[in-house]
């Protein structure tokens, strides 16, 4: 029955396989850095400095960080139930488009308690919309879910175009994107809130949205391994026969996984809109959604995990922006192509090192 | 001046074959002989090593340690085309054909005869009519082999084999698909390739095949060969003794049954899939408190079906039958979720497949089905030390082991995880039992205790429903005996009048009903 | 009269203008698939392909060796996927979802570190483009003329080669192919390669044939409209063929229908004509129009014991 592969030891498939993934995928974009003709360990340090150096930088980094949350948990929980989401990215803008829908509808009438709550839902509310149509199709017409979340993601694309350039565009506008929202329609930023408390920190985009993604984490958390929906659908991920036989409609734990998810990747929307940018605007998912799937795969589909990759992301998306300023050659994207290595090493290479670390740990004992 | 007739060298000689996977050594140190020309059992319980040391020589595997001769000369099978290279074909259990081509393009796989398709493709024809004339195993070769029947597909497999020249034939457990009757007709197939000097390997855990068909026969258990005989010196008591290392017995003792209330009553049901294939026809039975129903059928005759619709996972599409007081049919169609209600358990065939989540804990597996219920789940949040206390529970009523409600449920063996899966479902003292194939891949200790506990539970008046493809396992539990064809059920036997002759032709589908 | 035909033929040229990257990928990708290897990674191996054609174009004034680093850079991506999927036996769609976003950012980011021009290449000019054959308003390159032919080539090699037998085999059922005694990775991996070669030259026709040089995230999609349309011609070349030309149709009307009003139906949103190659696929992998079954063994690691 046992296979050729021997099981390596929990501890190093927890954390010494996923450490050595990330290990390789920084030796590579080191490489790159040293090729486009800069020193890769100055590069870091700025890196490292550009992240974690001021309350203003580490305010920065987590509030990038709060949207790979979202999107990483969006991922992993579909995943739980053995469903590939690649629409996180439409998910966030379409659950952001509901969010700015709501607000836009509202913030003259209602007060900020009520407005807020109202905007949270409808965000979950579209984002799983979204994510419901290709769960539909997967569950009741067999369609496969990686193609058509793929193709939902440019059809949420033309539609938001579409949208904002001929609906939404505030009266006498030049660029796409709609009025500003009135105050109500503002999520506290924490620097302000500090403030209020009595402590100064450098002032950043980080709101409370990432209140909101702890609580989602926790939430994910209970779900999956505490409560018997969650039984069911990593039954359903793991052997969706043996669902069946549990009695699990898997037509219906399909939507539950996927609208789940699409609402997670809705909240993303949250973040930005309400958080950040107090308007409906073009293209703020700006990969998070694809990012999300690396956040998954390197957080081992667990909160816990997801919380520190979405941490590690987050820094480098702050410092890479940090590092580009600094390095005329180095361009944000850089953090793009670090986001590609990390989900091949710790995704398509996952089985990479496992070969000769048996080795070596065969060697120690 | 005739020169004395030389000693011609064996077929296929194995030297100290060895082959290990992880931690679990498959064959150990393994060595025979076949000669050339002859038909050679090889026969063991399922896990004795068989098929492994077939694909060890087939080069599907690679053997840890030990040499192989092939007409006397050590050679070197680095992969199956080295193994086709040497003459040597095989037949598998699961066959090899790919569904969406025909005949002609399955048997020129890997034999080509050149870049482009269209000549070899011909010369392909016209030797299949020849091979198809000479051993009476004519296929129409423009025919898909999703369209074919599982005889046909097996004859197909043969082909291919005789295409490419071997002269070495190996096929694995060959009748496991088969009829009664097929079955007769493979092996007088078998015979013709004999008479042609083609030397066949025949790998069967079936006892009747190997006297019917072999010429000598080896006999493998826990990875050893432990017997060789030339089967006109032996007789099928001593291979099975051989086979399991001990005196068996395959009966039970169990008491006259006590009838009770119908619990379940099943009327002209039908199932047709999407395709209009009729897999179910017109159904009758009924299973009482207190009895086991064994229904005998090779396999792929609806039997899996069957077990599906009265588990609740297929809803019937014609006929009803009624658990309990809930009758379901088309219109009023039932999940396994409340049949598990109504007090129906389920042992799934593929208990892997079905039965359980290799990936989850025993303790999770322990509560499939039941993972909603009380006191594993209240106020929808889970308790899992409620259900690890239970998987322990089960585990020590069912001599589980090892006894680790944390143990990922794939790491036990497949005597543990059936009894692990079969305490799930006694657990809940059900009024009906349904049982799929209760000790496939199951050592004969287990298999012992499974029966017992079946018998036990039919005692406490539970009523038992058994499929099982083991005719043996079958005639020693059941207490009325049901024969499945083609998706009906073709005849009913009580145990004590049963016999294997007449089920087997009622399995072939010419018994009278 | 004239102008109708004018019409016809500017519409024609157009269509093949545009499909013509959409052909060749999607031929790449019918030859992955086939075997068994899902490709999701076509735009971004199209991607790095278009951004080291017009750098080596740009930087040796070759067109030529800019269609061959095309190539190489693609079959680089092709070899890595082939080597996360065939010889690790990684998640297809991971490994193709990692390569489009490595391609993303890689291409910005060499292109601005080597060019500093916010990630574009200079402009080509003369021989440093692949110029048209015979139409010079046609644009009918060298490309489009081997987009053209690579259709019946691939139907050809597909449905009546030893090879394409065999491709076919692996990927319905790789395991009957190990026993016929056939490597599953070689065979794989020559799938890969080829994979690798008609993107490479995809995206060489969009950096230095269609455009004039690189600019990011020039491929928009059009990897993933291939991917539609080997799902829309069920993994057949010449249906595959006809999806490709049909999408190349509805992007030339696209351009054309850009702020024009039509009689009854008032501006059909640009948007709208962009979506419906996904919207097309979408409902066709609904089910409404006919049915895509997909190579057996797709997406399914191949896991040999050993």
């Amino acid at each position: 029955m046992s296979g050729p592969r021997r099981p390596l030891p929990a501890w190093a498939d927890v954390a010494l396989v996923p450490l050595i993934n990330i290990a390789l995928a920084f030796v590579t974009v080191g490489i790159i850095v040293r090729i486009i003709g800069a020193d890769p360990f100055h590069a870091l340090r700025l890196l490292v400095v550009g992240a974690l150096g001021s309350s203003e930088s580490i305010g920065y980094t987590l509030y990038y960080a709060t949207n790979f949350i979202f999107t990483g948990l969006a991922v992993a929980v579909a995943f739980h139930g053995g469903l590939f989401n690649i629409g996180g990215e439409g998910q966030a803008y379409i659950g952001g488009l509901g969010c700015g829908l709501a607000v836009l509808a509202l913030d003259r009438y209602l007060p900020v308690w009520a407005l807020i709550p109202l905007a949270i839902a409808a965000s979950a509310l579209f984002g799983a919309a979204w994510a419901a149509v290709p769960a539909w199709l997967q569950a009741w017409r067999g369609s496969h879910i990686v193609i058509t979340t793929i193709m939902f993601n440019f059809v949420a694309s033309a539609l938001m175009v579409y949208l904002m350039v001929n609906v939404l565009i505030a009266p006498g506008s030049m660029t796409p994107q709609s009025r500003t929202f009135a105050a109500s329609g503002k999520l506290p930023a924490v620097h302000d809130l500090l403030r209020g408390l009595g402590f100064t920190v450098g002032p950043s985009a980080l709101n409370l949205s990432i209140v909101l993604a702890l609580l989602c984490c926790l939430g994910v958390w209970v779900f999956l391994w505490h409560t018997p929906g969650g039984y069911a659908l990593r039954t359903m991920g793991h052997n969706p026969q043996a669902a069946v036989y549990a009695g699990t409609d898997l037509r219906r734990m399909t939507m539950v996984a996927m609208c789940l998810s699409g609402a997670l990747a809705g909240f993303v929307g949250v973040n930005e809109l309400l958080g950040v940018h107090q308007r409906i605007v073009l293209d703020f998912p700006a990969g998070y959604g694809f990012a999300g799937i690396a956040v998954a795969l390197m957080g081992r589909n667990h909160p816990i995990g997801i919380v520190l990759a979405a941490l590690l992301f987050g820094a480098l998306q702050q410092g890479g922006t940090e590092l580009s300023f600094e390095f005329p050659t180095i361009t944000r994207e850089m953090v793009v192509v670090i986001q590609g290595l990390i989900i091949l090493f710790s995704g398509a290479l996952v089985h990479l090192p496992r070969p000769w670390l048996q080795a070596l740990l065969a060697r120690v004992r | 001046m005739p020169t004395p007739p030389m000693e011609a060298p064996p077929a296929i000689e194995l030297l100290g074959i060895d082959k290990s996977f992880g931690t679990v050594r498959a064959v150990k140190g393994v060595s025979l002989r076949i000669e050339s020309g002859t038909i050679t059992g090889i026969v063991g319980e399922n896990g004795a090593g068989k098929s492994t040391l077939m694909s060890i020589l087939y080069g599907l595997y690679h053997a840890d340690a030990g040499e192989i001769c092939i007409d006397g000369k050590t050679v070197r099978i680095e992969g199956p085309r080295d193994a086709i290279a040497r003459g040597i074909g095989m037949v598998h259990q699961h066959f090899m054909l790919i569904d969406s081509f025909t005949v002609l393009e399955n048997l020129v796989l890997g034999a080509e005869g050149g870049p482009l398709l269209a000549k070899g493709m011909a010369a392909a024809r016209a030797e299949l009519a020849r091979l198809g004339r000479d051993y009476d195993l004519n296929v129409d070769p423009d025919r898909l082999v999703a369209d074919l029947s599982v005889g046909e597909q097996q004859r197909v497999e043969i082909l291919k084999v005789l295409f490419r020249g071997a002269r070495i034939l190996i096929l694995d457990e060959p009748s496991a698909v088969l009829t009664p009757q097929e079955t007769d007709r493979l092996f007088r197939i078998l015979a013709t390739l004999k008479e042609r000097g083609v030397t066949i390997v025949l790998i069967t855990h079936k006892l009747r095949e190997i006297m019917a068909a072999t010429d000598r026969v080896y006999v493998m258990r826990r990875g050893e060969i432990v017997a060789e005989r030339r089967t006109t010196d032996t007789d099928p008591e001593a291979l099975a003794e051989l086979m399991v290392g001990r005196k068996v017995r395959l009966d039970l003792d169990k008491a006259e049954a006590h009838l009770g209330e119908v619990r379940l009553k099943v009327e002209h049901l039908s199932l047709v899939d999407s395709r209009g294939v009729r897999l179910l026809d017109d159904i009758g039975l009924e299973l009482r408190a207190g009895e086991i129903v064994g229904i005998a059928g090779v396999t792929g005759n609806g039997q899996t079906e069957l077990l599906q619709v009265l588990a609740g996972i297929r809803a019937p599409t014609g006929g009803s039958f009624s658990v309990c007081g809930r009758t379901v049919d088309r219109a009023h169609s039932c999940d396994p979720a409340e049949m598990r209600e109504l007090g129906v358990a389920h042992v799934p065939e593929d208990r892997l497949r079905q039965g359980m989540v290799a990936a989850f804990r025993a303790s999770e597996t322990s509560i499939l089905g039941h993972h909603h219920e009380p006191p594993f789940s209240r106020n929808y949040i889970m308790s899992n030390p409620e259900v690890s206390a239970h998987c322990a529970q089960l585990m020590e009523l069912f001599d589980v082991r090892p006894r680790l409600p944390g143990l990922r449920s794939d790491s036990f063996s497949g005597g543990n995880q059936q009894k692990l899966v079969l305490a799930r479902e006694m657990a809940h003292e059900p009024k009906v039992l349904l049982v799929g194939q209760p000790t496939r891949g199951v050592d004969i200790g287990a298999i012992e205790f499974i029966h017992r506990e079946l018998v036990k539970s039919r005692d406490a008046g539970c009523a038992v429903l058994v499929v099982s493809v083991e005719l043996d396992e079958i005639l020693s539990l059941a207490d009325r005996i049901l024969v499945m064809f083609a998706g009906r059920i073709v005849g009913e036997v009580e145990q004590r009048r049963a016999d294997e002759r007449t089920l087997g032709l009622m399995m072939a589908g010419a018994g009278a009903g | 009269m004239d102008d109708a035909l004018s019409l016809v033929f500017v519409m024609l040229a157009a269509t093949l203008r545009v499909a013509t990257p959409l052909v060749l990928c999607a031929m790449a990708g019918l030859f992955s698939e086939r075997s068994g290897i899902i490709d999701v990674g076509l735009e971004g191996k199209m991607l790095m392909a278009a951004f080291f054609a017009a750098t080596t174009a740009a930087v040796t004034g070759s067109a030529w060796l800019g269609v061959g680093a095309a190539i190489v850079a693609a079959e680089v991506l092709a070899l890595l996927h082939g080597f996360a999927c065939i010889t690790h036996r990684g998640n297809q769609v991971v490994s193709g979802v990692a390569l489009n976003i490595l391609a993303a950012g890689l291409t910005v980011v060499l292109g601005a570190a080597w060019f500093a021009r916010g990630g574009q290449t200079p402009s080509l000019v003369g021989e440093q483009r692949l110029m048209p054959l015979f139409f010079s308003k046609a644009g009918d390159n060298i490309l489009v003329y081997v987009a053209l032919a690579s259709v019946p080539l691939t139907w050809w090699i597909v449905s009546r080669t030893r090879f394409g037998l065999r491709l076919r085999a692996v990927g319905e059922m790789p395991l009957a192919v190990e026993a016929a005694g056939i490597s599953v990775a070689w065979l794989r991996y020559r799938a890969v390669l080829l994979c690798g070669l008609l993107t490479g030259l995809a995206g060489a026709y969009i950096a230095i044939a269609q455009n004039a040089g690189f600019s990011r995230d020039m491929t928009a999609g059009q990897g993933f409209i291939a991917l539609a349309a080997i799902i829309f011609g069920k993994w057949r070349p010449v249906p595959a063929f006809g999806a490709c030309l049909v999408f190349g149709l509805l992007d030339a009307i696209a351009i054309r229908l850009q702020g024009v009003r039509l009689p009854g139906l008032g501006e059909v949103p640009v948007q709208l004509i962009q979506a419906l190659p996904y919207l097309l696929t979408i409902f066709l992998l609904a089910g409404f129009i006919g049915r895509a079954v997909a190579p057996k063994a797709a997406g399914i690691p191949y896991e040999k014991e050993r």
